[in-house]
């Protein structure tokens, strides 16, 4: 039981970071960022090339390389989030929604198969994971390294909470996610910040990507497929443009998944998964903590 | 509704030169002419076998066409009804031993009731939702496919009977199923209906004020993309007499998706065109197959960048 709950906190942290970007990008422009999954694969693979680049390391090691890749890795997918949107996004920002949701699907189909003929189809094994010492808590079986993930992800969590809702830039995001013209008027550089939203949103599913190959040991390049998805499940759940509510929707997927396993086999999981996302839709489709927005004309 | 306010939204400028050229009525009787002709030209089992699953292919976008060009929903997932109208058929032809015409009805009930389920809930929500609903629930039906003993499993279902047994002959009746579909989606695109769907599609807060019941335009548009899909399934598993969950991926929703954006959204010629191209061009470029989908992916953003009325746009030009 206790094992169910700690599979599913841990698997939803991972959810989680993936969904706030795609919950924030939501929140500011309205737009769901089909690519957000493969931002997510391509940290992976840059964290990947960049663990095979330094070469082999010492165990002892492995955690403080591991931490300085992830952040190398964050840049690196920051700034292809940014020129994602400067490319594909930021041209349409007028144009009819669907317009912008069959770019957003192309980009996500450029980055998969550009990933596969750079990286090839077959999947990649991870140079570096994490020796674990299992031990006990509770019941549950957990390992180092999971707790040191975890605890990543709670830290880059808890820090875009802080920026969003203390800092200057935070409070130019939620004023263009009210109101962009409005914005643009009281004097926010619209552009640039929506470009900063897209780099801290892309920066998250990278440090995801990284955790997620180091954690698992295995990447391909469809690997963000299925997790953008669930990240947007998460999204839902939680109430998609809403920060906190977008973490919970992380873990409560998680925990949804682990006991949904538990129950009716793992062949069912993902179908179960996406069950909860169009019950969801039906039943409250603002999700839990998220608001009824009226549609402007 | 009053017809007339729909005209009004200029849409429906008067044709130029050019777009009366691509709205020629003769445009689609030469392109059947084609169709039924290229057997005489080359009729080796190969060559058939791609010109039935191009015309397959094109039934797919002339119903993805009604959902994502008339009405302006984002479909991710086409292909699931698809597979829900091969695997009803599929299954109800090998286990009850029934003639696979037989199974049409049935198919036709259950892909409406399969597009109900999932468009019911969505369509009351913002488009961006029915586009990831849509891709979730492809992933649902090829999971399920694969996991349930009924449908055979991985492996799928083999020894599905063949509509006609003689491969032309085949060929010929899915030509014929295929430009009955085609012709009665651009007909429906044409009807009262179809002028609802457009008005939905251009503005939908204008047209529920004008008083069209956005909802359950948007419903028929959802359904009668399902049906179109569902049927094409039935010619798929008769064509293929063996249907498996891995002909069933995102990538085949994608591909038609590909064909509609291409071709021109709402254009029905335009898009009989893009399925084709995009069904034959694997064919033609063997070598490029690793760049294929990279190509596709950079070319549905270019066309959105540079061209979103597609190749062969259903107007002169789009008003917005």
């Amino acid at each position: 039981m206790t094992q169910l709950v700690w599979n599913g906190l841990f698997v939803g942290s991972f959810y989680a970071l993936v969904a706030l970007g795609y919950s924030m990008v939501y929140g500011i422009i309205k737009l769901l960022n089909f690519a957000h999954g493969d931002l997510y694969m391509l940290g992976a693979f840059v964290g990947f090339a960049i663990l095979g680049a330094v070469g082999g390391v010492s165990p002892s090691m492995a955690l403080p390389l591991l931490l300085v890749v992830l952040l190398a890795t964050m840049v690196v997918t920051g700034l292809a989030g940014v020129a994602l949107e400067r490319i594909a996004y930021r041209p349409l920002r007028r144009a009819p929604r669907l317009s912008l949701l069959i770019t957003a699907v192309g980009a996500s189909f450029a980055l998969e198969y550009g990933m596969r003929a750079v990286a090839g189809a077959d999947p990649q094994v991870y140079p570096v994971r994490l020796g674990g010492t299992a031990m006990e808590v509770l019941g549950a079986r957990l390992t180092l390294q999971q707790l040191v993930l975890m605890g990543v992800a709670v830290v880059l969590m808890i820090a875009l909470n802080l920026l969003v809702t203390r800092t200057r830039e935070g409070r130019a995001m939620r004023a263009i996610a009210l109101d962009p013209r409005t914005s643009a008027l009281m004097g926010i550089n619209v552009n640039s910040v929506i470009s900063r939203t897209f780099f801290v949103g892309s920066a998250l599913a990278g440090a995801a990507g990284v955790m997620a190959g180091a954690y698992y040991g295995k990447i391909d390049f469809m690997m963000g497929f299925l997790i953008g998805l669930k990240a947007f499940t998460a999204a839902v759940i939680g109430g998609i443009g809403n920060i906190p509510g977008t973490m919970l929707g992380g873990l409560l997927l998680g925990l949804l998944e682990s006991f949904g396993t538990y129950w009716l086999g793992g062949e069912w999981r993902d179908v179960f998964a996406f069950g909860v996302l169009i019950l969801f839709l039906t039943v409250r489709p603002t999700g839990l903590l998220g608001e009824r927005v009226t549609e402007r004309v | 509704m009053s017809t007339t306010k729909v005209r009004r939204l200029g849409t429906d400028k008067p044709p130029t030169r050019a777009s009366r050229l691509m709205r020629n009525k003769w445009a689609g009787t030469a392109g059947l002419l084609i169709a039924l002709l290229a057997p005489f030209v080359d009729a080796t089992p190969y060559a058939l076998s791609i010109m039935t699953s191009a015309a397959i292919a094109v039934m797919l976008a002339a119903g993805l066409n009604i959902v994502v060009g008339y009405c302006g929903l984002l479909d991710l997932g086409y292909v699931a009804f698809f597979a829900v109208g091969a695997y009803t058929s599929g299954v109800l032809a090998t286990r009850f031993d029934l003639p696979l015409l037989a199974t049409v009805p049935i198919v036709i009930v259950v892909t409406v009731i399969a597009g109900i389920i999932i468009g019911a809930p969505t369509l009351r929500l913002r488009s961006d939702y029915l586009a990831i609903v849509t891709l979730g629930f492809g992933e649902i039906i090829r999971i399920t496919a694969n996991n349930l003993d009924v449908t055979g499993g991985p492996s799928g279902i083999y020894g599905i009977p063949h509509l006609v047994e003689n491969k032309v002959l085949f060929y010929y009746v899915t030509v014929v199923v295929v430009s009955l579909a085609v012709l009665g989606a651009a007909r429906l695109g044409r009807s009262r209906l179809g002028r609802a769907w457009r008005f939905v599609r251009e503005d939908e807060d204008a047209a529920e004020a004008m008083g069209v019941h956005t909802y359950r335009v948007k419903l028929a548009a959802y359904i009668a993309g399902a049906v179109w899909g569902g049927l094409a399934g039935v010619l798929f598993a008769s064509q293929l007499s063996a249907i498996s969950p891995g002909s069933f991926t995102f990538l085949q929703s994608a591909l038609v998706l590909m064909a509609v954006v291409l071709g021109g959204m709402g254009s029905m010629p335009g898009v009989v065109i893009g399925a084709v191209v995009i069904s034959l061009l694997p064919e033609v470029l063997r070598g490029l197959a690793d760049y294929r989908f990279l190509l596709f992916g950079i070319l549905l953003i270019i066309v959105m960048l540079l061209r979103p009325q597609g190749l062969w746009p259903a107007r002169s030009k789009e008003v917005s």
